[in-house]
């Protein structure tokens, strides 16, 4: 537990060191990037056997006590997220030991990698508003630049509109601390928390628009959506699954979550402008994804609506509500960075992402299209996949808390999935095999290898629910049910 | 063409370089005393390298400090930051405040933070300064790819 | 009153983002923005009959003004910096590549 800190610094140690000494060795950065990400997820695993269980660390940095220093907390939520990010991240630097091979520069490839990673691990760890807002900022400047990274016309374009829209969402969140700073005279989320409540109603609801606008456009809901159809394509393969698996959520849905729960609690209104933004989400995201036809822009589309499913979830606060919404969150970190993995090696061994161009891969990529196939019927929602199990959670939740037409919009939203994924997978890998792509090959073993991981443990997911639920997400409940009181728990009775 | 700007410029930047760097070097250090600290002293610092490769053209200026050296420079100062903080472990806590703190008002008081100050000027600037010369020795040509 | 100001400035730079067409003047829009927070900020820490909060050994009986609000203004300067410094680097790659500034020509990613 002394060594919760070592999520931010070790990450940021490796960055910089990698420009120093890349030049030593052609696969030095390589190395030093996958073990790493090596280390993290074993911490992350290692931390569930220290934790108390159903209760948090708190770790005070540099000794200062909660209203006055910055403390780093792990509670239920931050360390399922904490997983999340980790092991994503793990699968994306096994990947990018092969796919990167075609871009140059990869030393600062994994500098920006590991300063992004930093980044996220800092939002889910933290205690602290403004260091919340600092390491955001470096995970979403890590982010613009990552995106742009093959500097061809339209990633620039991509990156120039997401690096904007970015930018204005960042400074509304400073406006939102800046004015909880000047109600409170603290930062700590667990001391603002005490001293917001029972403040006065209407200065709370400015902050919180200005939150949810802030964060709403980091996770891409829908009014504030329109930069992800542009940037997550644009990115490389393994930088498109980092971003659509954790980065959305670990920056706009986890903060959302941590500011809305626990520092400014949630009231009726909130929680029904959340079902709505989530049910807006789905449907606008699935249904202009079926018109698509590039690969990765499918996908994209497809993470605005599946966020939306998780943002239904989690608003609706009951506890089957955001245990839906929260398995979700996991279950579609695991599917989503598998598709783009997919799309990836497709692109690897094609060079194209339109799926008119393709054909009949399955018998030349088998690899490939078997994980593509466990991939699309976990998000289109087939048992025994794990997004069965989730979005039922979701549907029957709505329905408990007596919102049926939510519930209708969540089944629509997923018949429409599975209709269009039945079209990736047919144009892409089940038809006529194109006379051009006679001579391809399965892509390279590492890449295989990692996606053959994430599929299993999509698989594993949705077989042992029950574990999965019990030992991850069944503590992240606890922690956002807790609510204001998890303020208590770390100032220790007031 | 010559190299850099007219002769006027280049006799004032010869005596004005380094007074500026110095004032850099002062900022820095005094950080825990006076406003200023690790981010506007570096400013001032790459300031101090940017008006010699105005002044002199970019020949000049990257036999003093050339774009590797900078990036160079940008790692180890980002190092220091970071080595200094993992050195509170040795007293129980990440970023404790280890080293001894003196007589307040004095330049060698408050423990880690001038350490952690010269780590964020050099870093500041070598990476201000590596970004300009970026910027320019990129000869642009206004072209449209199909 | 001077928050007014501050949200004025805020909503002239977002006016300038969403309504200009050449990529520079994007860029001007967006500093603008993050001025406008920075000095939203700053003075939110301003206390009546306050002085600039650097102890005076000779006067103990000043008010300081609140310097917490100074640091996170620093640390968010330090940010814009470096997302300004980004995003010039983007638009000088644009225009290698599109040849143009103006925003109704760089429309390839579409749909």
């Amino acid at each position: 537990m002394q060594y919760l800190p070592l999520f931010m610094a070790v990450p940021l140690l490796v960055a910089f060191a990698i420009p120093l000494f890349s030049r030593l060795n052609r696969w030095l950065a390589d190395i030093l990037g996958n073990l790493t990400t090596l280390y993290l997820l074993a911490a992350a695993i290692g931390l569930y056997f220290i934790r108390p269980f159903n209760n948090m660390i708190v770790y005070r940095m540099g000794g200062w006590g909660p209203p006055f220093g910055i403390n780093l907390v792990l509670d239920g939520l931050s360390h399922f997220l904490l997983l999340t990010v980790c092991l994503i991240a793990f699968m994306a630097t096994l990947y990018s030991i092969a796919y990167m091979r075609q871009y140059t520069a990869k030393g600062k490839y994994y500098s920006l990698f590991l300063l992004m990673l930093a980044g996220m691990n800092g939002v889910v760890l933290t205690g602290d508003l403004f260091n919340l807002y600092v390491f955001l900022e470096i995970a979403a400047v890590a982010s613009y630049a990552l995106v742009a990274f093959g500097t061809e016309a339209e990633e620039l374009e991509a990156s120039f509109k997401y690096l904007v829209m970015g930018a204005v969402a960042s400074a509304f969140i400073l406006v939102g601390i800046g004015i909880i700073y000047s109600l409170t005279g603290t930062l700590n989320m667990a001391d603002a928390a005490r001293l917001l409540s029972g403040g006065s109603g209407t200065i709370k609801m400015f902050v919180a628009a200005l939150f949810i606008m802030g964060f709403g456009l980091k996770a891409a809901l829908v009014p504030f959506h329109a930069w992800l159809p542009d940037a997550h394509p644009s990115a490389p393969a393994p930088i498109s699954a980092m971003l659509s698996g954790v980065l959305i959520k670990a920056l706009g849905v986890y903060a959302l979550i941590r500011v809305f729960f626990n520092v400014i609690g949630l009231t009726p209104q909130l929680s029904y402008i959340f079902m709505v933004l989530g049910a807006a989400s789905m449907l606008v995201g699935v249904l202009l994804a079926i018109g698509q036809w590039d690969f990765k822009r499918l996908l994209a589309y497809h993470s605005i609506s599946q966020i939306g499913y998780v943002i239904l979830g989690i608003g609706l606060a009951t506890p089957l509500g955001v245990m839906g919404g929260i398995f979700h969150l996991f279950n579609h970190a695991l599917f989503k960075s598998l598709l783009f993995l997919n799309a990836g090696a497709v692109e690897y061994t094609i060079g194209t992402r339109q799926l008119q161009e393709m054909g009949g891969l399955s018998r030349k990529m088998p690899v490939t299209s078997a994980t593509s196939l466990v991939a699309s019927m976990s998000i289109a929602g087939i048992p025994p996949f794990n997004g069965f199990w989730s979005k039922l959670f979701i549907i029957i939740a709505c329905i408990q808390a007596g919102r049926p037409w939510f519930a209708l919009a969540a089944v629509i939203g997923s018949l429409l999935t599975l209709a269009s994924f039945l079209k990736v997978q047919k144009y892409a890998f089940f038809e006529r095999l194109k006379p051009k792509f006679e001579n391809i090959k399965e892509a390279p073993l590492v890449m295989g290898v990692s996606m053959v991981l994430l599929a299993l443990l999509c698989l594993g997911a949705g077989l042992a629910f029950p574990y999965v639920l019990r030992f991850l997400v069944n503590p992240a409940v606890i922690a956002v049910a807790n609510g204001l009181g998890y303020s208590r728990m770390i100032l220790g009775g007031f | 063409m010559k190299e850099g700007m007219t002769i006027i410029v280049k006799t004032i930047t010869r005596f004005v370089g380094a007074m500026i760097m110095l004032f850099g070097a002062y900022i820095v250090l005094h950080g825990h005393l006076t406003p200023g600290g690790g981010f506007a002293g570096g400013v001032i610092l790459a300031s101090g390298f940017i008006l010699l490769t105005l002044a002199f053209g970019k020949n000049v200026s990257s036999k003093i400090l050339s774009q590797r050296a900078a990036s160079g420079f940008e790692s180890l100062g980002g190092l220091i930051f970071l080595g200094t903080a993992l050195l509170g472990y040795a007293g129980g806590f990440f970023f404790l405040n280890l080293l001894p703190k003196g007589v307040s008002g004095k330049i060698l008081s408050a423990g880690i933070i001038p350490v952690c100050n010269i780590g964020i000027g050099i870093k500041v600037g070598a990476a201000l300064f590596a970004v300009f010369t970026a910027l320019v020795i990129l000869r642009i040509k206004p072209g449209k790819e199909e | 009153m001077v928050y007014f100001l501050s949200f004025i400035l805020l909503l002239i730079g977002l006016y300038c983002i969403v309504v200009k067409k050449n990529l520079l003047k994007i860029i001007v829009g967006l500093v603008i923005v993050e001025y406008a927070v920075n000095l939203f900020l700053v003075v939110i820490g301003y206390r009546s009959g306050g002085h600039a909060p650097i102890i005076n050994l000779s006067a103990p009986e000043w008010l300081y003004v609140d310097p917490l609000p100074q640091a996170l203004v620093l640390t968010s300067i330090v940010i814009g910096l470096a997302v300004l410094t980004m995003v010039v680097a983007i638009a000088i790659r644009i225009y290698e590549r599109y040849g143009t500034f103006d925003i109704t020509e760089i429309r390839r990613l579409k749909g």
